[in-house]
């Protein structure tokens, strides 16, 4: 059920707020051993079910009214448990609400629980979480994609009719492709992160994993906007105004999908092609040599900014604390008891970058190669409205496939442009390809100028249109 | 190219300890790494383009009406791993004594 559907089933007195909460609860509980999407399902709120029962009664416009909704574990939600599926976090309870969620709250939805992901959202297919990893519901011999696998894995099986998740390389993209639903990065700005634990502050944005393009729209229109908590929010349409033309010309790197692509992917995304041409949409072959370096830029700047944040997490104040001869024992046994191997990997790769002797030949390259990455984005963005790729090189992987942290990496090369030069991305299921006789969903990946998220969502519902 | 001493410096900077095992093979997987990133190498990028100003840069609140004192204190405080009151306990670091 669909945002959209249960909103409506709860205003036809076809369901109540109690029956729609019970049923989503009931089936996040039958299924969750074998999935392992949530850490923690959360009791019924009484008093929150009733006043949303008296909202729907008073006939409130907030679609979001009683809808439950399941919620990455690495955002505050004040009184219950935020761990970002570390160690380190394990027994923190948020001391507040994020911004998304006390506007969520005041919306009138409901929380069903936190979902698992990468270890601080560090990975791309949840293995990396201190819990165990999330399967993905087609198949569970494969991964649900990362680091917000276990939203996308409660929306994709119907254990919450929508989630939150956070996106700093692909981590709302990825895993909403390999697991069938719509995922939306946002523009850089547009929510606020106040309540999300950072991971890489100049990248970071919360999205919605929704089942539907519309429900990812409704989502987004609930959570997004200026907030005096995050100073680097932004307001309405510092961007300019974007046009919203009826043909669209949709950008299409041809250079970027040559190696590595699984065959069945490009095939299907050759068929989106079309579709969107049949639709009257133009395509226009563009170039974006500069995307080519992304990847190895983000793993510079990702690390460094990770390191940063990090160091917060040092067991005095509060998280994991392990006590030993000395303070400097205290941080070190802290520390590494507390963050997991791929935390600790990229926290000395951050440190290293940083470093007096390479911060010039790696960070500040890096940086550099950001401006010029956003330039030829701009440049490209004066001759189309949109730029389209797959989400993903393939179907979801099965578990253990990538054990190498380099061929892990990889996994994010389609998405990180868009964190890199802050414009919104959204990915939406566009086919499926058949293995070991199971469907496996594909996803196609649109990125658009800074604030032009309308477009996404135009572009996107075209896409479910045809697919 | 890392070497294990590198790597062993990092950790100890970034307050992490990494056991002989895992140092060689942090060591092997950060080659890896740093070979894929040095791509950025061969980046031909504009003179100077390394030190302009980011795009991004800090922006600071102006200071305004502060909450009342104390009503985030206890829930704050519930978080430490010792308090002695509303104070945070910690080790000793600076001793009167004479070093032995």
């Amino acid at each position: 059920m669909t945002i959209v559907e249960a909103a409506r089933a709860l205003r036809t007195r076809e369901l109540t707020v109690r029956g729609l909460w019970d049923a989503c609860a009931a089936a996040a509980h039958a299924r969750n051993p074998e999935l392992n999407a949530y850490l923690e399902i959360f009791p019924a709120d009484d008093s929150a079910i009733e006043s949303a029962q008296k909202r729907i009664d008073e006939n409130d416009p907030s679609l979001l009214v009683g809808i439950p909704l399941a919620v990455k574990d690495n955002i505050l939600i004040e009184g219950k448990v935020a761990s970002a599926a570390s160690k380190m976090l394990e027994n923190y309870r948020a001391t507040y609400d994020a911004t998304v969620i006390k506007k969520l709250k005041d919306a009138g939805a409901l929380f069903l629980g936190r979902t698992n992901m990468d270890e601080f959202a560090m990975g791309s297919s949840t293995e990396h979480s201190a819990f165990g990893p999330t399967k993905n519901p087609h198949d569970t011999s494969r991964v649900p994609g990362g680091s917000s696998g276990g939203s996308a894995a409660a929306v994709a099986a119907h254990l919450c009719i929508a989630a939150l998740g956070s996106d700093t390389g692909g981590s709302i993209r990825q895993p909403a492709a390999l697991c069938g639903i719509a995922g939306l990065k946002p523009t850089f700005g547009s929510i606020s992160r106040s309540g999300l634990i950072a991971m890489g502050s100049s990248l970071d944005q919360i999205g919605p994993l929704t089942k539907t393009v519309e429900d990812a729209h409704i989502l987004y229109e609930a959570i997004r906007g200026l907030d005096a908590l995050d100073s680097t929010t932004i307001p309405d349409g510092l961007y300019g105004a974007h046009e919203l033309p009826k043909r669209l010309r949709i950008g299409v790197p041809r250079h970027l999908l040559g190696e590595g692509v699984e065959a069945e992917v490009l095939a299907l995304f050759d068929t989106t092609l079309e579709k969107l041409e049949k639709e009257g949409h133009a395509l226009v072959d563009i170039e974006l040599p500069a995307s080519a370096y992304a990847l190895a830029a983000y793993y510079v700047i990702m690390p460094a900014e990770v390191s940063t944040n990090l160091a917060r997490l040092d067991g005095m104040r509060y998280g994991h604390a392990a006590r030993g001869d000395t303070l400097l024992d205290d941080y070190l046994l802290s520390r590494t008891e507390g963050f997991g191997p791929e935390t600790r990997r990229r926290i000395l790769l951050g440190t290293f970058v940083l470093s007096s002797g390479y911060i010039d030949a790696y960070y500040r390259k890096a940086q550099a190669m950001r401006s010029l990455l956003r330039a030829e984005y701009d440049k490209a963005f004066e001759k189309v409205d949109a730029i389209m790729t797959p989400t993903a090189f393939s179907v979801a992987f099965k578990f253990g496939e990538k054990s190498d942290p380099l061929s892990m990496y990889l996994e994010d090369i389609f998405t990180v442009t868009a964190n890199l030069t802050g414009m919104p991305a959204i990915s939406v299921p566009m086919g499926s390809v058949e293995r070991e006789g199971k469907k496996l969903p594909v996803g196609i990946h649109f990125t658009a100028p800074h604030q032009a998220e309308e477009l996404l969502f135009t572009i996107g519902e075209a896409v479910q249109r045809t697919s | 190219m890392a070497t294990a001493e590198e790597v062993k410096k990092l950790a100890a900077l970034a307050r992490i300890k990494i056991s002989d095992e895992e140092l060689e093979t942090f060591t092997r997987e950060f080659d890896a790494i740093l070979a894929y990133v040095g791509q950025l190498e061969k980046l031909d990028l504009p003179q100077g383009a390394e030190h302009e100003k980011p795009a991004l840069h800090n922006v600071m609140r102006e200071d305004g009406e502060p909450h009342a004192t104390g009503i985030y204190t206890e829930k704050l405080v519930e978080q430490f791993p010792a308090r002695e009151g509303n104070a945070l306990s910690v080790k000793q670091i600076i001793t009167h004594d004479e070093p032995e």
